[in-house]
């Protein structure tokens, strides 16, 4: 019989709800202790699809009869297959996730971050299954996208419903754990394309050189985004002061920790700078500045209303790796015992320089897994 | 090496290659060589993982041009 599918979607909302569900993972047991869905509401079970081919009914019994029951697997195809073994058996309440941890991983849930002055509004696009934010700041017509992800369609058709046309694009740096939609979206909307100069030594394609002071204004209102030099994630990292209210801090800072420096194979190097950028350069700025950075490595970095958002005054006091006091116990906290490295890292970076450019299936299988930019 | 049977599972999604594996499985020999030839990326590691809780042997793996091919021995 047929099988109930589930969207991304919706999975999504109900991440953001905290409502209850139960997760059937069949993907191998290395995959999922990888990375899975994650909510603090879900129940999981993970049981390889290969293991149910002769029938499900040694898993009859630990699944709920009370709640929905969503089947997961890697692309929709294996999860369909035991959903609908599951649904001969007489349960109702099973769904597969239409396009598995794929589709997962490349939904993107736009949410309001506020509104700016004058009219303009920012949004924050957070890609829930990786962790990926980007921005969308209008303004008077105008938009800027701040770290695209690859899915630019959805930037583009958001900025045609808005009925803002986009200008800019920004990335903080060039990206190791994502494929940077920046490029794409630059071709797609003629705006134009900023990268860091010192993480763009490599690339083979033109870009408009985002430096330390540099001021763009987005709509005739002047939402103004400032960028300040912050290396120390790579040599190049860039943040953005917008409207004078919030700061875009890429992957130097995250709500609950900080950017690794060795995804460039440079930390030794870059740990002084990262060191200068939180603990000098971020000082400087105004405690009442809201951090959004370019990912979330836990739920629990998310607020009520599914942003990734907070005072920089109140990350001084709670996060961590801005209070290290001691350099040499710093030096060794972002450079020893470091998470394992993004899937495929280094293939990633080359795509972002243009140096190589896989076809789309690549890029899915190359952006697999949690993004592993921060360290705690 | 002496391939008892090939199974040819290219352009089949997940999971279609582990379940087609399964079957020829059972019409070779225990201690025979199975090799099995599948484009799903995902395959490697299911297979990997299939072979290891069934209790065969993965004994070698390649990929060439796209076509991954593995030799599996019956446990």
């Amino acid at each position: 019989m047929a099988i109930k599918e589930m969207t991304v979607k919706e999975v999504a909302k109900k991440v953001l709800n905290k409502e209850n569900m139960f997760i059937l993972d069949v993907r191998t047991e290395d995959a999922f202790q990888d990375w899975k869905i994650e909510s603090d509401s879900f129940d999981y079970m993970n049981v390889p699809y290969f293991d149910l081919l002769d029938g499900v009914e040694e898993i009859m019994d630990d699944l709920p009869k009370d709640k929905d029951v969503l089947v997961v697997c890697a692309k929709g195809g294996s999860s369909q297959m035991v959903g609908e073994m599951l649904v001969d058996e007489g349960f109702t309440n099973v769904y597969s996730l239409e396009g598995g941890m794929k589709a997962w991983s490349e939904h993107l849930e736009p949410i309001k971050v506020n509104d700016l002055k004058d009219g303009g509004e920012l949004y924050q696009f957070v890609r829930i299954g990786k962790g990926c934010l980007s921005y969308m700041v209008v303004s008077n017509g105008e938009a800027a996208v701040i770290d695209a992800t690859r899915m630019t369609d959805v930037y583009v058709n958001f900025a045609k419903e808005l009925g803002v046309e986009i200008k800019h694009i920004f990335d903080t740096h060039l990206h190791a754990d994502h494929i940077s939609g920046g490029r794409t979206l630059a071709e797609q909307t003629g705006g134009t394309y900023w990268l860091p100069p010192k993480d763009a030594t490599e690339v083979t394609f033109d870009y408009a050189k985002l430096e330390d002071g540099e001021h763009v204004t987005i709509g005739s209102t002047q939402i103004d985004i400032n960028a300040i030099y912050s290396p120390g994630h790579t040599i190049g990292s860039t943040s953005f002061v917008v409207d004078n209210q919030y700061l875009m801090t890429g992957d130097i800072l995250f709500i609950d920790s900080i950017g690794r420096p060795d995804l460039a194979g440079k930390a030794e190097d870059w740990v002084m700078d990262l060191r200068e950028t939180l603990y000098t350069r971020y000082q400087e700025l105004s405690d009442e500045l809201i951090v959004l950075p370019a990912h979330f490595m836990i739920m629990d970095e998310l607020n009520e209303d599914g942003t990734v958002a907070e005072k920089l005054g109140v990350l001084f006091e709670k996060n961590h790796g801005l209070n290290i006091d001691d350099q040499d116990e710093f030096r060794k906290m972002v450079t020893e015992n470091l998470p394992p490295q993004p899937n495929a890292y280094q293939e990633i970076r080359e795509t972002n320089m243009g140096k190589i450019n896989p076809e789309d299936e690549k890029q899915r299988e190359m952006e697999i897994g949690p993004n592993r930019c921060a360290v705690r | 090496m002496n391939v008892a049977k090939v199974l040819d599972a290219k352009g089949l999604a997940c999971p279609m290659p582990i379940v087609r594996t399964k079957k020829a499985m059972k019409e070779v020999e225990s201690g025979e060589v199975l090799e099995v030839h599948a484009t799903d990326a995902g395959a490697k590691s299911d297979l990997t993982a299939w072979v290891k809780s069934g209790g065969h042997e993965l004994l070698e793996d390649q990929e060439d041009n796209g076509v991954y091919k593995f030799w599996i021995k019956k446990g």
